[in-house]
């Protein structure tokens, strides 16, 4: 493999521009393209939203609710990732009652589900002062479920799961379109499961490793970030990435290389690649191994 | 679409119940016997996944025969489907009627909802446990297990006997099981629901619908005018009670006259939400996708209602002739019923009629000679109150795990398979019936401006005559109360159901309109009327409404999913607590009850905290 420094082309734009949608957002009059979200809208400018069950290559699922603002004579709060913007409509992202549903959100997800392994979860508790503790020591918990360790290749921690549905969406129609995952049961005692919640390696999944690629809280793991972090010997700090060309087939998809001590401890894939969007095969995704034999 | 699928393989009854409701396999590739000729060609395109909805009756079909179903069973129907066995195994493990572990053929599902825990349900499961065993274990070829309200409130307490086994009339199977059987208990002993439990068959029918309606024969009713009257199996009794009048109508009238007067009645949705019928239908009629649907929402699991029962099951043509004028106002050619899977009665009139109307030329390629074409399939719910949420319903009819979809878009734009649709309760529709036998005018004369004609109450609880009660939109609480016989010491009424509200006896003049109960804090929902007198423990009647709310979550969004665990929890820590030693809980119930409210996907989540906020604020609960 050899590393490429610019891997990720610039889109071409077809078609016409689209028209401007205007609406107030915080009390600031905003122009985005038509079809744009309100979240698209606050990241042009600059506004920080928290987000857990979106995916900037899926089609919002709006399930985890963190993402809530007030949208204007509505009666409930809308999601940020979802809702669309509107000629007209006034929205505020930092009212009383949006930070109030985020933070019970926040505790409801924290006191119930591992989230040790989800990135900014920390800075968000803190920030809206969520106190996930005070549903007590015996606030029910999916904490506690034993990660599924049935294959060589990745871990399924459903301890550390939210019920995003970005593994399923992104298994099914959205991407890989192998179905080996699905929701199964119903309420709290609800999981992703394969049919007859069987080992992995009797399902349909061809370890793609995209259902990696695009889960937001690490319950989805490389076997190697599960040995190690059991170990005590993941660091993110000393790890470096470097972005290269899939040297299996033509295809040539974009690998990020995680390198830690000189060895590769898991692979991603840039989403904003306009071809494979995130998405591998099972060769780029964990076929790095002949790179590294010494011997 | 390359599907996997483990060895399991079904037994011969499996394949026999699957087959018998899809037919024989047509090759190899969905099941059946492998041929030289199905290596030659594939099949998965768009026309093999395109029976996805057969799915749930599928699994009925299974589920029906066997009482549970195997891995052997889900693998053969997602065969015969083409739908991936994780999906597969994610629909039927989302129902509480399917169980994909062993159990017997005999389910007896036992109430202990809120109408029955007034009237002694406790008492009953007790019984049952010394005779029957602990909830959930088998015994003698029956298991029990507790039930959400079965919509037999009027006769609380209820118990539903479901026997799994070869279809009703075509005698044991060739290994000896027994025909499918069901059996309604209830007012329900123990001694009858063990007899039950052990020979569904021979236990006594049911008492005829009109037995539900206290004021059966009243001239004055509208809704109910003909329960008790007519034979609900006989078409031509119906029609000689003004049956198909209305249809006839409605053709004369044209599609847009219809909705015109529906429009001109003011008449609104009796599912819960209060949408104006008329501009729903415009909003369907109007959509430039040329298939439209009709659903009609008979999933009826509000705890507390049974009013869609009693319609059904006392006067099923008067639902068939409604859909017809519905599905031709707003341009359906198929309506569906999403009947609620523990209904069989209702099952079996709504079929029976359907077949009859069919016969006759009043569904199918030309109505009435008039060039419409309409027909009506029924497709049977499996134990999901969720799935009488107006999106949750698709989901559910399509194959898919009966989850609410996020609106916009609405239903009237993408409903059901995509296509414009539009959603009705079953009361809404039947109201259609009087708009247009009397005109728009007339209907609209009764009632007040806000709430327009008559309304159908489901009055249960500790009353002197439970049942369902026509009074004119207008009647106060007190005027409904006094026809159904008030306890002597009153302590609540819950007004909508579990995602209603409680009210004080001291507020019994409340106005029963959507205005007025709105002004009044509270809401009609969908007409439960549940009186409480004061033996009963408010406490435990709060706990098993956030019970409900718990287990009938879909599980999709956070408040929800969570939040109604951590009500649950709450309520039950302050079970036995008053006053500053439940003050802390109290706090946390109402910021995560503001948080379901605000944030949750559906109306489920939205509404799973009024009730016990509403026995806290308006009762005094915990003080
Ligand atoms: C959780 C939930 C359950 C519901 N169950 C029912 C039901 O069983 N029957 C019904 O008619 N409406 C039910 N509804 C209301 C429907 O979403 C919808 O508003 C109604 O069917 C529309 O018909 P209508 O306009 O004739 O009332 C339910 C709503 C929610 C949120
Ligand atoms: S690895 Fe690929 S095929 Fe397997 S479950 Fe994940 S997304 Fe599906
Ligand atoms: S496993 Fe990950 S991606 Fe899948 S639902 Fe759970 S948190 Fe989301
Ligand atoms: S509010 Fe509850 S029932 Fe409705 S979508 Fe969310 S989890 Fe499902
Ligand atoms: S990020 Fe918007 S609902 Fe989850
Ligand atoms: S049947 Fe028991 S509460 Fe309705």
């Amino acid at each position: 493999m050899t590393t490429v420094p610019k891997p990720v082309p610039v889109p071409v734009q077809l078609g016409l521009p689209r028209r401007l949608v205007e609406f107030a957002l915080d009390d600031e009059p905003v122009r985005v393209p038509e079809g744009s979200t309100i979240l698209d809208a606050c990241e042009a400018v600059g506004k920080d939203i928290p987000t857990l069950c979106y995916g900037d290559t899926l089609t919002p699922k709006n399930a985890c609710r963190v993402c809530v603002v007030e949208v204007e004579g509505a009666r409930t709060l809308a999601p940020a990732c979802s809702r669309k913007a509107e000629p007209g409509m006034t929205v505020r992202t930092d009212t009383e009652r949006a930070r109030h549903s985020r933070k019970i959100v926040l505790e409801l997800l924290a006191s119930s589900v591992d989230l040790s392994t989800t990135p900014h979860v920390a800075g968000w508790i803190r920030e809206y002062g969520a106190e996930p503790d005070r549903f007590g020591p015996d606030a029910a918990t999916v904490a506690d479920r034993a990660p599924k360790v049935d294959n060589d290749l990745y871990v399924r921690d459903y301890g550390k799961c939210i019920m995003c549905y970005k593994c399923v969406d992104a298994c099914g129609d959205q991407w890989q379109n192998t179905f080996a995952i699905a929701v199964a049961g119903r309420g709290f005692d609800n999981t992703i499961s394969v049919e007859h919640d069987a080992p992995l390696t009797d399902s349909a999944c061809v370890y793609c490793g995209n259902c990696i690629e695009v889960c937001p809280t690490g319950a989805l793991s490389f076997k190697t970030e599960f040995d190690m972090r059991e170990a005590g010997t993941w660091d993110e700090d000393a790890q470096t990435e470097a972005t290269t060309i899939c040297a299996y087939c033509g295809v040539g998809c974009n690998l990020t290389l995680h390198v830690q001590d000189n060895e590769i401890v898991k692979v991603t894939s840039p989403h904003d690649n306009p071809v494979t969007h995130g998405n591998l095969c099972i060769k780029g995704r964990f076929g790095f191994q002949h790179v590294q034999n010494r011997d | 679409m390359d599907l996997h699928f483990a060895d399991a393989k079904p037994t011969d009854e499996e394949r026999d119940a699957v087959d018998g409701y899809l037919g024989p396999p047509e090759s190899g590739w969905e099941g059946g016997e492998r041929t030289e000729a199905d290596l030659r060609w594939a099949r998965g395109g768009h026309a093999a996944r395109d029976r996805r909805d057969l799915l749930l009756p599928a699994l009925h079909a299974v589920n029906d025969r066997i009482g549970w179903i195997s891995e052997g069973a889900l693998d053969y129907v997602c065969r015969r489907l083409t739908i991936p066995p994780a999906e597969g195994y994610g629909v039927a493990t989302f129902y509480a009627m399917f169980s994909v572990n062993p159990r017997p053929a005999r389910v007896v599902h036992v109430c202990t909802d809120l109408a029955c825990a007034a009237r002694g349900s406790r008492a009953l499961v007790a019984a049952l446990e010394d005779r029957l065993g602990p909830a959930g274990a088998a015994r003698d070829g029956a298991v029990w297990q507790p039930s959400p309200c079965l919509g037999l409130c009027e006769r609380a307490p209820a118990a539903l006997v479901i026997q799994a086994g070869t279809a009703p009339g075509s005698g044991p199977s060739d290994a000896g099981q027994a025909e499918y059987a069901t059996a309604v208990v209830a007012p329900a002993t123990a001694e009858g629901v063990v007899a039950a439990a052990h020979a569904p068959q021979a236990a006594p029918a049911e008492p005829q619908a009109a037995e539900a309606v206290p004021q059966a024969g009243d001239p004055g009713l509208v809704l109910l005018r003909r329960i008790g009257i007519v034979d609900p199996a006989d078409l031509d009794d119906y029609r000689a009670n003004g049956g198909y009048t209305a249809l006839r109508h409605a053709f004369a009238l044209g599609p847009s006259g219809v909705i015109r007067e529906v429009l001109d009645a003011g008449l609104v949705g009796r599912g819960g939400a209060a949408f104006p019928t008329g501009r729903k239908w415009e909003a369907t009629a109007r959509q430039p996708e040329r298939t439209h649907y009709l659903v009609c929402n008979a999933d009826e699991s509000e705890p507390g209602t049974f009013k869609d029962r009693v319609l059904m099951e006392g006067d099923p043509y008067a639902l068939v002739e409604a859909m017809t004028i519905a599905g031709y106002a707003v341009g359906a050619h198929r309506g569906f019923i999403y009947l609620r899977g523990e209904y069989p009665r209702a099952l079996h009139r709504l079929n029976h009629a359907i077949n009859q109307t069919r016969a006759r030329g009043l569904l199918g390629e030309n109505v009435l000679g008039q060039g419409y074409a309409f027909d009506i399939e029924i497709r049977r719910g499996a134990g999901a109150y969720i799935c009488g949420e107006e999106t949750a319903i698709f989901n559910s009819i399509e194959g898919q795990r009966g989850e609410p979809r996020s609106k916009p878009p609405f239903p009237v734009e993408k409903g059901l398979f995509g296509k414009p649709t539009a959603v009705n309760n079953v009361e809404t529709l039947v109201n259609v019936l009087p708009i247009l036998e009397r005109g728009a005018a007339a209907y609209a004369a009764t009632g007040t401006e806000g709430s327009t004609g008559t309304k159908l109450f489901c009055v249960s609880g500790t009353v002197s005559r439970p049942g369902i009660y026509e009074l004119p939109f207008g009647a106060t609480l007190r005027e409904l109360m006094d026809l159904a016989g008030p306890p002597e010491s009153l302590r609540a009424v819950l007004l909508g159901g579990a995602a209603g509200g409680f009210v004080r006896p001291d507020e019994l003049d409340i106005p029963l309109t959507f205005e007025g109960t709105r002004a009044a804090g509270t809401t009609l929902g969908s007409g439960v009327v549940l009186a409480l007198d004061d033996s009963v423990e408010l406490p435990r009647i709060l706990l098993r409404i956030a019970e409900f709310f718990r287990d009938e979550s879909c599980g999709q969004c956070v408040p929800c999913r969570v939040g109604t665990v951590r009500q649950e929890e709450a309520l039950h820590r302050i079970a036995d607590r008053t006053g500053a030693a439940a003050a802390t809980d109290i706090a946390l119930l109402r910021e995560v009850g503001q948080a379901m409210r605000d944030a949750s996907i559906c109306g489920l989540g939205q509404t799973a905290w009024n009730a016990v906020e509403s026995a806290i604020d308006r009762l005094g609960a915990y003080e």
